[in-house]
């Protein structure tokens, strides 16, 4: 992964209420909980700052009316920040014209919404090729892209139907479609599989991965589902209440909580699904031993042959290098060790 | 006794204090009269009990300050060269170009090119093509029978003038829609212009429709066209507000798609948010025309041809068998073209694939259609002109049978009518016309209070202050009295047949189908029956507009009564209530928010009927604006008309508000 920054997002605020330009300012753009409900300010974001990097999968997480969508949507200036600034590819977007917004969102901005806003009244292909129509891309063109698309996502033979007469996954599919269209850098998915029953979730989720395999695009994923987050995500935002919480890989949201809320959210989450051999082997063994595991292995994968064997294991590096050890009680330890996080 | 203590310490007293004592007052000071020394004013406004009831100024002279505005808008050329009148004129002038082309398409032909008018047996199997393409064949039924009936009955010449209806409302319809249409968008994207169209449209729908004849008469001139314009100014705030409405439902996701697949304002407008709102907007386009319908009849009062001018001919005769007939084919038009445009709205994209044909089916069998009936026109002179000889006409039989009917029943109405007048409909009248006009101002202005609102009292204050002000009081409490007359019978009627139609989903269809064929027919239409039962009477005046208005009493309170959540009503039934207990302690409270609502509406469309029985002779304020109207006078036609207007206004404020807070208070909306 290369670390060139895509998004940039500094101090981001967005307030409801009066005037809230004039409030951010009197309080230095800084204002308190107790002074914004007590001036009867509704706060959406609250001194956001995030970099998404180029290429990465990153998920902003929260429980509804925690702020993510709204952030989502001052990134992609759907909505104006009341304060802050957003960078994208180094270009200020909050001080674009209209026209130049409007060309980032033709070619570089790509987004999937929770309940597909598809447009009714158009088929699926003419769904598909809308954001190249309104280019003004010749009809012929447009449409050769947009089935190539909806084969891309599983849909072919379905190009002439309308969507109500498509399933919940299979309009997703054509929501998805849509947005890869014009072949975007950046692409924002709003709770995309939110509206979805749980199967189909599942379903749609390998779907994502497997298009973002093939396609490497930089990625903004919105979710309240924690499971779906440390499934899909590079790295992780965490929002309660307007602020980002915490940001992080999902193994340092486990390990090392910044707040108790963010450990109340990660309790339920099996660990050994998340931690990997690297966070819990013993640092002080460096003995080689007969058997070796990756530092990346996951300790749902290793913990039966570890726990069946007699021995240690030895923990190595991508050079073979061994950088520890994992025993039965380094395992043990991190599969029931509830409240101690080492 | 705690109940009686509760009433007089609560707001009870409040409320109908004040109302109360200026009333009683009126009878307790000895001797009273109006040229007694008492306070007169503070019951009947000043001025306006000076001659009589006639057609007085009242103590502000609003009627005068409108002529003067008129006068000044016809005489001064406010753009330079020409005037106001000259303006309104002008444009007419453009409409008539129109109207010139589907009068020739529709019934005269084009004489100068020797092309006749569309035969008929095109216009039949258009509309039964069109009616397939919509719906179906039922709806192909429904529009082929329509007009084969025009046809055949058209021994009074039913079927031309069937055409020039048509020929008029194919213009006036359009117009209405496009102009609904942008004003609804425009007030969607600016939000001051909504600001200022609200109200206006409030106030053009509350309107009666006589009081804006005269201004189209003054500024128009009279025949067709006028009749046009009329109709456009009546028929396109429904459109405005559906496309409002329509366009702010859009889902937030929705617009956000559009933005962010790159769309410039203009490409929002026409690819997203029109194709996205088409229902609404589809569902204005049937409004509109539902309305132009309506108007039919009353735009014949200012000279267009067509049925509306032959069904008031003969209404005005007393020819009922042939101005039933000329009713039916109103109906039946005003059905077919409804559900037409209702199949229009509903109608969805089909997918269709194969080859040409497969993909076009309605296409080719129009072209087809259009092929096979220029031929049979070109061969046989029968379709292209249906033989007079061959139409038939009931109305002989339909007078006969109108008048054995009424003879029989003549001695039975006749007491009923007169047990009407004399026990519930003249004391009520003597009532409303002693209500002193400066406490029905505070009782009014009490209740907004009480609902809470400063800024609703004074309003509706406001508006009873214009009524009394302008001269018209004692006519207003006439129209008063017949509106609550009607709404009380509405509500006998409507609420208990309501609650039998909610207990079974069979009997709610069938009810809510009869409320909508009801619904159709143009207002005019209801007076027939009313005629014939009770001759010229405040009780046949009182039945049409009960007939009329207990629409929507049934249809709100069906409605409430189906809409209580179905845990609820598992609840109750668990806890143990009987059928009876279950209806009045569970279902008639929280239905009860739709019932005001259904109240209020019976109300407006009581309002609106009154107007038009003034036709048959009621001394309220209708028959002030049917002598406006014979006067063309303007000013006062239109001052009558806002005070019909107020009398709406105010009730549907205080009305809906109370609606609102008590769903509030159920929990309903927020």
């Amino acid at each position: 992964m290369d670390d060139q920054i895509k998004i940039s997002c500094s101090n981001i605020w967005k307030l409801y209420g009066e005037n809230p330009e004039k409030f951010l300012k009197e309080n230095n753009n800084n204002p308190s909980t107790e002074q914004l409900k007590s001036n009867k300010y509704i706060p959406a974001v609250r001194d956001a700052s995030i970099d998404v990097k180029t290429g990465e999968i990153l998920v902003i997480m929260g429980l509804s009316g925690s702020g993510k969508s709204t952030l989502l949507r001052c990134m992609s200036k759907l909505i104006q920040p009341t304060d802050g600034q957003v960078f994208f590819e180094g270009k200020d977007l909050l001080k674009a014209s209209d026209k130049e917004l409007i060309e980032i969102r033709r070619h570089k901005m790509g987004m999937v919404f929770q309940h597909f806003a598809l447009l009714p009244h158009r088929t699926v292909l003419q769904n598909v090729a809308f954001p190249l129509e309104v280019q003004g891309i010749e009809p012929i063109k447009r449409e050769d892209r947009a089935k190539e698309v909806i084969k891309l996502v599983g849909l072919e033979g379905r190009e002439k139907y309308y969507p109500r007469e498509l399933s919940g996954g299979q309009q997703q599919r054509v929501g998805l479609a849509r947005s890869l269209a014009v072949e975007p850098d950046v692409w924002f998915l709003d709770e995309p599989f939110s509206a979805l029953d749980p199967l189909i979730r599942k379903e749609m989720q390998n779907e994502f991965l497997r298009l973002q395999n093939m396609l490497k695009k930089t990625i903004v994923f919105i979710t309240h589902d924690f499971d779906e987050a440390i499934r899909l995500a590079d790295r992780i935002a965490i929002m309660y209440e307007g602020l980002i919480v915490q940001v992080g890989t999902p193994e340092e949201l486990i390990t090392k909580p910044a707040t108790d809320y963010v450990a109340e959210f990660t309790k339920d989450i099996p660990r050994s699904k998340l931690l990997n051999a690297e966070s819990v082997m013993n640092n002080k063994d460096k003995k080689l031993y007969d058997n070796t595991v990756n530092y990346k292995e996951k300790i749902e994968k290793i913990a039966s042959k570890v726990l069946k064997s007699e021995g240690s294991y030895s923990v190595i590096d991508e050079n073979k290098k061994v950088i520890g050890s994992l025993s039965k009680k380094e395992i043990i330890k991190a599969l029931f060790a509830e409240d101690k996080n080492e | 006794m705690n109940k009686i203590k509760t009433i007089f310490k609560g707001k009870f007293l409040f409320i109908f204090g004040p109302f109360f004592l200026l009333w009683l007052l009126r009878y307790i000071v000895p001797n009273y009269t109006i040229s007694s020394k008492t306070p007169h004013w503070a019951y009947i406004p000043p001025k306006s009990c000076l001659g009589g009831c006639g057609s007085i100024d009242g103590f502000i002279p609003f009627v005068d300050w409108t002529n003067a505005l008129i006068q000044f808008l016809r005489k001064y050329e406010i753009f330079g060269f020409f005037t106001f009148r000259d303006f309104t004129r002008g444009i007419a002038n453009y409409v008539d170009k129109f109207l010139d082309f589907t009068e020739a398409v529709l019934h005269k032909g084009f004489p100068s090119y020797e092309i006749g008018p569309l035969p008929w047996i095109f216009i039949i199997t258009l509309t039964v093509i069109l009616g397939f393409y919509l719906r179906g064949w039922r709806l192909a039924l429904l529009g082929g029978t329509c007009f084969a009936y025009l046809i055949l009955f058209s021994k009074r010449g039913i079927w031309e003038l069937s055409m020039k209806s048509l020929a008029a409302i194919s213009v006036s319809a359009p117009l209405a829609a496009l102009i609904g249409l942008c004003l609804g968008i425009l007030a969607v994207k600016r939000k001051r212009f909504a600001n200022f169209l609200w109200p206006m449209l409030n106030i053009l729908q509350s309107l009666p429709h006589f009081s804006y004849l005269i201004l189209v008469v003054i500024f128009v001139g009279i025949g067709t066209k006028a009749g046009v314009i009329a109709t456009v100014i009546f028929a396109f705030p429904p459109m405005a507000r559906l496309t409002i409405l329509g366009l702010q439902n859009i889902s937030q996701e929705i617009k956000e798609a559009g933005v962010m697949a790159g769309c410039t304002k203009w490409q929002m407008l026409f690819k997203v948010e029109i194709p996205a709102a088409r229902s609404p907007i589809m569902l204005g386009i049937n409004q509109v025309i539902m309305q132009c319908l309506a108007m039919i009849v009353i735009a014949a009062f200012i000279g267009q041809p067509g049925l509306g001018h032959d069904l008031l001919i003969r209404l005005q005769g007393l020819r009922l068998g042939e101005a039933f007939e000329i009713g039916v084919a109103v109906v039946l038009i005003a059905i077919t073209l409804d559900r037409y445009s209702q199949a229009l709205a509903l109608k969805e994209p089909e997918r269709r694939e194969g080859n040409f044909v497969k993909r076009n089916p309605y296409l080719c069998a129009t072209f087809f259609a259009i092929i096979i009936c220029s031929i049979l026109v070109f061969l046989f002179p029968f379709f292209n002109e249906y033989p007079k000889e061959l139409t038939v006409s009931a109305s002989v039989y339909l007078d006969n049978a109108i008048k054995s009917f009424t003879r029989s029943l003549f001695v039975p109405l006749g007491i009923f009518r007169d047990w009407m007048l004399i026990y519930f409909l003249m004391p009520l009248k003597a009532v409303f016309q002693s209500m002193p006009w400066t406490g029905v101002i505070l009782f009014v202005g009490a209740i907004g209070w009480k609902l809470g609102k400063m800024r609703l009292a004074l309003t509706v204050m406001l508006f009873v202050f214009f009524i009394a002000s302008s001269g018209y009081w004692v006519r207003a409490m006439i129209t008063l009295y017949m509106v609550f007359a009607s709404l009380v019978i509405c509500a006998l009627i409507g609420i208990p047949l309501g609650i039998w139609a909610s207990k079974k989903e069979s009997r709610t269809k069938l009810v809510l189908n009869i409320c909508d064929i009801f619904q159709t027919f143009p207002s005019f239409i209801y007076l027939l029956p009313a005629i014939m039962l009770f001759q010229i009477s405040d009780v046949s005046a009182i039945f049409a507009i009960v007939i009329y208005s207990s629409i929507p009493m049934i249809r709100y309170t069906v409605f409430g009564l189906r809409n209580v959540p179905q845990q609820i009503i598992e609840a109750s039934i668990t806890s143990g209530c009987t059928e009876r207990q279950l209806l009045w302690k569970v279902k008639m409270p929280l239905a009860f928010p739709e019932i005001i609502l259904g109240a209020n509406q019976t109300l407006m469309f009581a309002l609106f009927m009154v107007m038009i029985a003034g036709f048959i002779g009621t001394v309220d304020l209708s028959q002030e604006i049917f002598r406006a109207l014979s006067f063309s006078d303007g000013g006062k036609g239109l001052i009558i008309g806002l005070c019909v207007a107020f009398i709406g206004l105010t009730a549907d404020r205080l009305l809906v508000e109370w609606s609102n807070q008590m769903k509030k208070k159920l929990g309903f909306i927020n």
